[in-house]
């Protein structure tokens, strides 16, 4: 496979790479590492040439890395001619039964157990999405300081979502348990929902004391390593399905009841980012 | 899917299976991750808005599987103990047996940030800017991290490299 095809910029003309000085500017180190990884202008490329001309010990260096570069390849271009492993999924063929599956059980992500729930749930969803569709002031009004099981959650997020060694207590990677076990201990069907088109992946989740008894944490992170957790609670029934937005400290959360079941979405991040992902949430919740 | 599109994802395969390689360095591991990449790829390649390279958007669904698993060995520390050793992969040549050896030991020390930048660039041949964008940071990280490595890399190597250059040079004077 030809390699160079894939590099951005490589060819004469091209640009180098944002941030790189322009030429007639003074040589960085990052003007050496381009250097050796072909990243300059052609111009640029002859300033740092004629540079290393009169320096040795940074010539040496340079020298170094590129060394260091070809040794890698021999080390894993090998890699490149074995041949595939049977394990390895080669067309999409592969996976729709599993896919199709998924998508079904998360098209309404947490459901009630029997079908006298699914109805009832079915009409507060329909509830729900007219409080989602009606109430503009639950996203453009003051913020509101929060209480009941919105605290509780943007309490858990502040405890939770900083952690770097055990920010669950079940991964990602052991979904299917992480699924059963709160299932099993919430009394209801707990899934997380999936946030990957918005851009935030399951970490994993973890049970937590509520006010009465057991709710569930969710916890996902974005590419820019921000975290999100949804906290689930069937602790709230009888409240109203509208949308609530408030926050605590720095953590905003958006709130709502659904089916029965208290959603709070709680992150760092602004009112719109929560709002996109609270969204996203809330139509895999609703059965359509 | 169009069939070419499917053909772009399967000619990225080895390259993907290179890169985990050097990430994991033991086979098998390497290529569960590939395996969940790929899994991952099918599944969301309609979410891969052709916005930028193919094989960048894979690396960036490497980088978060690679990147959960080690939060997940970090949590698990039993998990970790009594690991086989990792394999080797087979040289193509005999002399540079040792160099390379090393070098698998010296990459496999270096912390997995620093690893992951160091091939991403130097051997899967990406811009800084895709790297900054398959990880997740700003381009002047991807820098430092680069930069970092490669240091870690010439202090470890150098004690060889430097006897070598000595014999090399020793030659050179005798004739």
């Amino acid at each position: 496979m030809d390699k160079r095809k894939f590099t951005s910029f490589s060819g004469d003309g091209m640009p180098g790479f944002e941030g790189l000085p322009p030429v007639g500017s003074p040589i960085t180190e990052a003007d050496l590492h381009a250097y050796v990884d072909d990243q300059l202008t052609s111009a640029r490329r002859v300033e740092v040439a004629n540079y290393l001309e009169a320096r040795p010990d940074e010539r040496e260096r340079v020298d170094d890395w590129q060394q260091q570069n070809h040794m890698l390849a021999a080390l894993l271009d090998p890699v490149l001619k074995e041949p595939l492993p049977l394990r390895l999924p080669l067309k999409r063929e592969a996976t729709p039964m599993r896919w199709r599956a998924v998508a079904a059980s998360l098209a309404i992500a947490v459901v009630s157990a029997s079908s006298a729930w699914w109805a009832r749930g079915s009409m507060d969803g329909e509830a729900a999405r007219l409080a989602f569709a009606q109430s503009p002031a639950a996203f453009t009004g003051n913020a509101t300081d929060l209480s009941g099981f919105a605290h509780r959650a943007a309490v858990a997020h502040v405890v939770y979502s900083p952690d770097l060694r055990r920010p669950v207590e079940v991964g990602a990677d052991q979904e299917q348990a992480l699924v059963t076990w709160l299932t099993k201990r919430m009394g209801t069907t707990v899934k997380p929902p999936l946030l990957q088109s918005v851009g935030y992946e399951l970490i994993g989740g973890r049970l937590l004391p509520g006010d009465k008894g057991p709710v569930a944490q969710f916890m996902y992170a974005a590419g820019g390593g921000e975290r999100l957790t949804l906290y689930v609670t069937h602790e709230i029934a009888g409240q109203d399905t509208a949308f609530h937005f408030g926050h605590d400290g720095p953590v905003n959360v958006f709130y709502w009841v659904d089916k029965n079941l208290g959603y709070a979405l709680s992150a760092g991040v602004d009112r719109a980012e929560l709002l996109r992902v609270s969204q996203a949430v809330y139509q895999q919740l609703t059965p359509r | 899917m169009r069939p070419q599109d499917e053909a772009d994802i399967v000619a990225c395969i080895p390259s993907l299976r290179r890169y985990a390689r050097g990430l994991a360095a033991d086979r098998d591991r390497a290529d569960d991750l590939v395996q969940d990449t790929l899994e991952r790829v099918w599944a969301r390649h309609s979410m891969w808005q052709k916005r930028g390279e193919l094989r960048a958007w894979m690396f960036g669904i490497m980088h978060n599987h690679f990147v959960d698993g080690l939060r997940a060995q970090r949590s698990r520390p039993e998990d970790a103990a009594g690991d086989e050793l990792p394999e080797r992969p087979d040289r193509a040549t005999q002399t540079d047996r040792l160099e390379v050896r090393d070098l698998d030991r010296v990459l496999q020390q270096l912390p997995p940030d620093q690893r992951e930048v160091l091939l991403l660039v130097g051997v899967e041949e990406l811009s800084y800017q895709d790297v900054a964008s398959v990880i997740g940071v700003p381009i002047g990280t991807v820098m430092s991290r680069l930069s970092r490595a490669r240091e870690r890399l010439r202090t470890e190597l150098q004690g060889r490299s430097t006897a070598a250059l000595a014999a090399r040079n020793k030659i050179q004077r005798v004739k």
